[in-house]
């Protein structure tokens, strides 16, 4: 019993040791960007930097490329969380409804872009969206088409993990013997029984959108983050005001989600997420049961 | 495979098998264009230049700048791997012996979740603050007398780059390696100890062969991970060319030269050969150590 004790006392040392020690690693940059932002080249201290990025008119006056940039990330969000919404939700419930033979392969393209470099991708649109470009118009917003490719995996694993959590069967069962049409099944029913999982892959993706840099980049569009890797070079505060507020947006968000998720019976498979990404084990060599 | 025979009551039936797979052609659709084409768009287009097959643009890979950057690739991405495995195994552990729902867990894995999914520019930026001429930390160093004098290695590829890196890849490793460490039970340890064996006995003879294959592919991830990544990179880095997605990125933007686009394509290709690599060992590992984890 006492060894019991001792065993747990030297864990508790070794854990706050070293979390202490990879923590400071963690956050030194982080209050390193802080203290970047508020310095004033004689020492001291101005919150100048933090004003003006909290003051709207200022900074669309003083940094349109930062606004514009800021704007279009936002539609981009909003226009990626839609169709990827609108793309899986359907498909998703459908598979498990009517086709079952077909979820792995369902899981497999959406688990894909984990293994396709970001850049390779960007190779690959170049002709893709010289069609969509020439097609449509030259908006940023259409990257937002790319950036559901990009959500997948993230989208995929938390309405998974949603899907697993109700009885997707009996509901639409019940809800068409009473006479709703699917369209009404989707809408009235299976959309209201995922709500917290719509969430957390709407989040997710929104969080990953104000995050791309690559595609937007190197096809010379300006979202939030070439804006402001743009905007580095001239006025390099503001710009790391911009950085650390939206990882700790990031922040915040994957943080209430932990909170969120956690009571949900399908998150036991959304804590492997990459072991169960890149190899969708084949039904009986994956599954062997555990041996204990 | 959708012919297959459901057990679908006949609530749920009333569409034809042929509708039930209507369903699902718009998602097929979509990831066709906007994913398979792209990646069929890289394989082809390696082997194509002018409207024939060619070798040439794999040929053009051979020359002295793509090598040199491969090889820095890869041996930027195997050492931030392997440290970033270490540490990133070492807190995974340490994290899994507090309390499951506490809230030290949750901050640290959000805080990992950030670090290694969402940072991209943002990371170089928490950098060159820190570290550049004018970074709290440099300051430091000064006063206290260590270090060195000018900035410079914060944008060298085996220095600045591979301290950037590690900062996403420490935490990258704690996301994928904590089910793992999580899966080791008390009861075997109890075992070992009601079977007389030390602590040392259980991490040696236990813990260490049950973890090795999680372990080895969580490295493996990690590898690709640096390898693919560019944001980062592509914010520290502006004067040349280091690393392999750097090199590609210059092919994409300066198309005036007369088939680079195709050498790009390449490249890329390059890449997804030494991902699909990878992962390919990956894959084979991580239906090893699934043995010992509960799905």
């Amino acid at each position: 019993m006492s060894q019991r004790a001792a065993v747990r006392r030297k864990q508790a040392i070794f854990r706050w040791v070293t979390v202490s020690v990879v923590l400071a690693f963690f956050m030194l940059p982080l209050i390193g960007m802080l203290d970047f932002t508020t310095k004033v080249r004689r020492g001291g201290r101005t919150m100048a930097t933090w004003k003006t990025l909290m003051n709207v008119s200022e900074i669309s006056t003083k940094y349109p490329a930062l606004k514009e940039g800021f704007i279009a990330s936002i539609g981009l969000s909003v226009i990626t969380v839609v169709i990827m919404l609108a793309l899986l939700v359907p498909t998703m419930t459908w598979v498990r409804l009517r086709l079952p033979g077909m979820s792995r392969l369902v899981e497999f393209i959406c688990l894909l872009p984990l293994t396709v470099p970001a850049i390779v991708l960007v190779v690959g649109l170049a002709p893709v969206y010289s069609w969509v470009f020439y097609l449509f118009g030259e908006s940023t917003l259409w990257l937002g088409l790319a950036y559901v490719v990009l959500v997948l995996p993230y989208a995929y694993r938390a309405l998974d993990a949603g899907l697993r959590a109700i009885d997707v069967k009996t509901l639409s069962e019940a809800a068409r013997s009473l006479g709703a049409s699917w369209f009404r099944v989707m809408w009235r029913i299976v959309l209201p029984n995922l709500r917290t999982a719509v969430l957390s892959a709407s989040f997710l993706s929104v969080a990953l959108v104000l995050g791309e840099f690559t595609i937007a980049n190197l096809f010379s569009r300006r979202n939030l983050q070439v804006a402001m890797y743009q905007l580095g070079k001239s006025d390099a505060k503001i710009s790391v005001a911009v950085g650390l507020l939206s990882l700790v947006f990031a922040f915040v968000v994957l943080f209430a989600m932990s909170f969120v998720g956690a009571q949900r019976s399908g998150s036991r498979r959304r804590r492997r997420p990459l072991a169960a990404a890149v190899a969708p084990a084949p039904a009986g060599t994956g599954s062997v049961k555990e041996p204990s | 495979m959708a012919k297959s025979p459901r057990s679908g009551t006949r609530a749920l039936g009333g569409i034809k098998p042929s509708g039930a797979l209507a369903g699902v052609v718009p998602f097929f659709a979509y990831t066709t264009v906007f994913l398979l084409i792209p990646t069929l768009v890289v394989i082809i287009a390696a082997f194509v230049s002018d409207g024939h097959l060619t070798l040439g643009n794999v040929r053009a890979l051979g020359n002295a700048g793509f090598l040199t950057a491969l090889k820095q690739s890869i041996i930027l991405s195997a050492l931030t791997a392997i440290i970033g495995a270490v540490v990133g195994g070492i807190l995974a552990y340490a994290v899994s012996t507090a309390r499951p729902d506490g809230i030290l867990k949750r901050f640290i894995t959000s805080l990992c979740g950030v670090l290694a999914q969402f940072g991209g520019v943002a990371l170089a930026f928490a950098f060159i603050a820190s570290f550049g001429a004018q970074g709290m930390i440099s300051a430091w160093m000064k006063k206290a007398g260590v270090g060195p004098s000018s900035t410079l290695w914060l944008y060298q590829w085996d220095k600045g780059v591979l301290l950037v890196y590690l900062y996403f890849q420490i935490p990258l490793m704690l996301i994928v390696f904590l089910p793992a460490v999580e899966g080791l039970r008390p009861q075997w340890r109890e075992a070992t100890e009601t079977l007389g064996g030390t602590t040392w006995t259980y991490w040696r003879r236990v813990a260490m062969p049950i973890l090795f294959p999680s372990f080895v592919g969580a490295t493996l991830l990690l590898f690709t991970n640096a390898f693919s990544a560019y944001a980062t990179a592509a914010a520290l880095v502006s004067q040349a060319q280091p690393l392999v997605p750097l090199q590609i990125a210059g092919t994409f933007t300066s198309e005036t030269v007369l088939g680079q686009a195709n050498v790009g394509k390449a490249m890329a290709l390059a890449m997804v050969v030494v991902v699909a690599i990878v992962m390919a060992i990956y894959a084979w590992l991580d239906r090893r150590s699934s043995k010992w984890l509960v799905r």
